[in-house]
This record gives C-alpha cells, structure tokens and sequence, in this order.
C-alpha cells in the first residue's frame, strides 16, 4: 500500500471470475490487474520526492511516487501437475 | 535531427538460451503496441499538435527508438546460438524460414507490422487518448511476457520498459491537462 500526499491505493487489484461447473479448467480463482501510480497523480504536483540520479536511471523513474516494481502475481501458484 | 549515443538506455542481459522468449517479445517490436509503432506514432503526430506539447512527443518518440534498440538486443541474444532445430521447437520455424535469424519487424505471431497499427487523427485529443491508450497496453504487454518468463536477468530489463510506459502515460495524462486548460476564457476575479 502506497500512501503519499494524502491518497492511499494498492497497485494491483483482483476480480474472482464466475466459474461453472461445465467449465473444463481448474478455476484460476483470482484474476489480478495492475493499477499503477500514475493513476492516481494527475497534474504532478511540485516538490515530489526524487531518487538518487545514479538510482533513478536503475528504476526508469526519477520519481518515487511514480515507482512500481511489477511481480507476476499468479507466481505462487505454479501448477505443478495437470 | 538526431545525435546518436552508441549505447542501450538500460543494459541488456539475458541468463538462458530461450528462443521462446524471443517470440514473445517480437510483439514488442513489431506489433501493433511495440516500440516501433509507438516511435512512428508519436513522432508523426508532433507536426499537427499545439506548439505546447509537441516537445514531449518529440522526447517520448525518440525514447521508444532506444527502447525498440533494447528489444533488438534481447531477441537477438536469445536466439543467436539457437540451431534450427531450437527454434522450430519454440515456434520460431517458419521465422528461420523466412528470414534465418534475421531480426524483422512483425508481431508475436508473425504477422508484418503495418502503418494501419498506428493513427494521426489530427485531433490533438483524439490523438493524446490514443497514445495513452497505447502506453498502457505495452505496459500490460510487459507484465504478460514476465509473467511468462523465469529469466531474472531479462525481466529486469523488462521491468525497466514497464516502468517506462508509466511514466510516458502519465506524461501524456498532463499534456491532456495542459490542452484542455481555459486559457482563451477571460478570468474575472
């Protein structure tokens, strides 16, 4: 959970799928989605905190506001059989 | 004109012979959301946007010229010692066909890439929506294709252009803002 100049939100967010019982896979349970800081801003305001110069062309942002490391979420849930 | 630096705006590492990989990401250089079409895109429409914003589709537009150089390193290093046979099994026969391990401009599935992916409606709304629209999609492109890859070292690289397409999408978001601001009205305090 990101919190800056008042706001607060999540980066990813999930839906659950309706699934039937004549539907041949395994549910996959949660479907996830990305919701990414930028959508959240609007206009930038001024004064936002800033990485590093050497840090920021590592990330691809100058901003920290605006950083979002992506992780795969159906990571830990591999199947392994099937 | 351009000045031309002789090195990639991230480093490029790639730690397993993948060819399949390489498929993946050709959606990102040559599909309908790729740099490529991206860079065109951007690019052509600086010449019929308001004074105000055409600066940043300049920046923005060279920007995805170095992201495309990235791609193109990826794909090449992920295939370049791969024997036929490797590529045939990761769905890349009928490129060897073709082109043997020529890079080329089409998407994930092979088909060509085409000047219909992009648009220049002339309207500078109509046409910021649709780069943001855009950005988003190369952004959702990058999350499926690291969802699909156990290479550390080449999702960094991908992360990096995910985070890219951040904040180009939130750079056109602002050049929305400044469009749309009152600026003939008279203000009467």
């Amino acid at each position: 959970m990101y919190k800056q100049h008042g706001e607060s939100f999540t980066p990813m967010k999930t839906y659950q799928p309706f699934h039937s019982r004549f539907d041949p896979c395994r549910p996959i349970g949660k479907k996830y989605y990305s919701t990414p800081p930028h959508l959240y801003l609007g206009f930038q305001p001024p004064g936002l905190k800033q990485f590093p110069a050497q840090e920021a062309l590592l990330r691809g942002t100058l901003w920290e506001f605006l950083y979002d490391y992506y992780e795969n979420p159906y990571e830990s849930k591999r199947r392994t059989t099937e | 004109m351009w000045i031309y630096e002789k090195k990639l705006q991230y480093p490029v590492k790639v730690s397993t012979c993948n060819p399949t990989l390489a498929k993946y990401l050709m959606e990102q250089y040559g599909g309908a959301d790729g740099e490529l079409a991206a860079a065109l895109r951007y690019l052509n429409q600086r010449y019929t946007i308001p004074e105000k914003v055409i600066g940043l589709l300049t920046d923005i537009g060279t920007e995805e010229f170095a992201h495309l150089e990235m791609i193109a390193t990826m794909i090449y290093k992920l295939t370049k010692d791969a024997t036929p046979e490797q590529l045939r099994d990761a769905g890349l026969g009928e490129h060897y066909a073709v082109h043997d391990g020529a890079l080329f401009y089409h998407n994930a599935a092979g088909v060509p890439f085409t000047a219909a992916y992009i648009q220049a409606k002339g309207d500078p709304i109509a046409d910021l929506y649709e780069d943001i629209a855009a950005e988003e999609k190369a952004r959702a492109t990058y999350q499926w294709i690291i969802d699909m890859s156990d290479d550390p070292d080449l999702n960094d690289g991908l992360r990096f252009l995910r985070e890219r397409e951040v904040v180009h999408s939130q750079r056109f978001r602002e050049a929305v803002e400044i469009l749309k601001e009152e600026r003939d009205r008279q203000k009467i305090f």
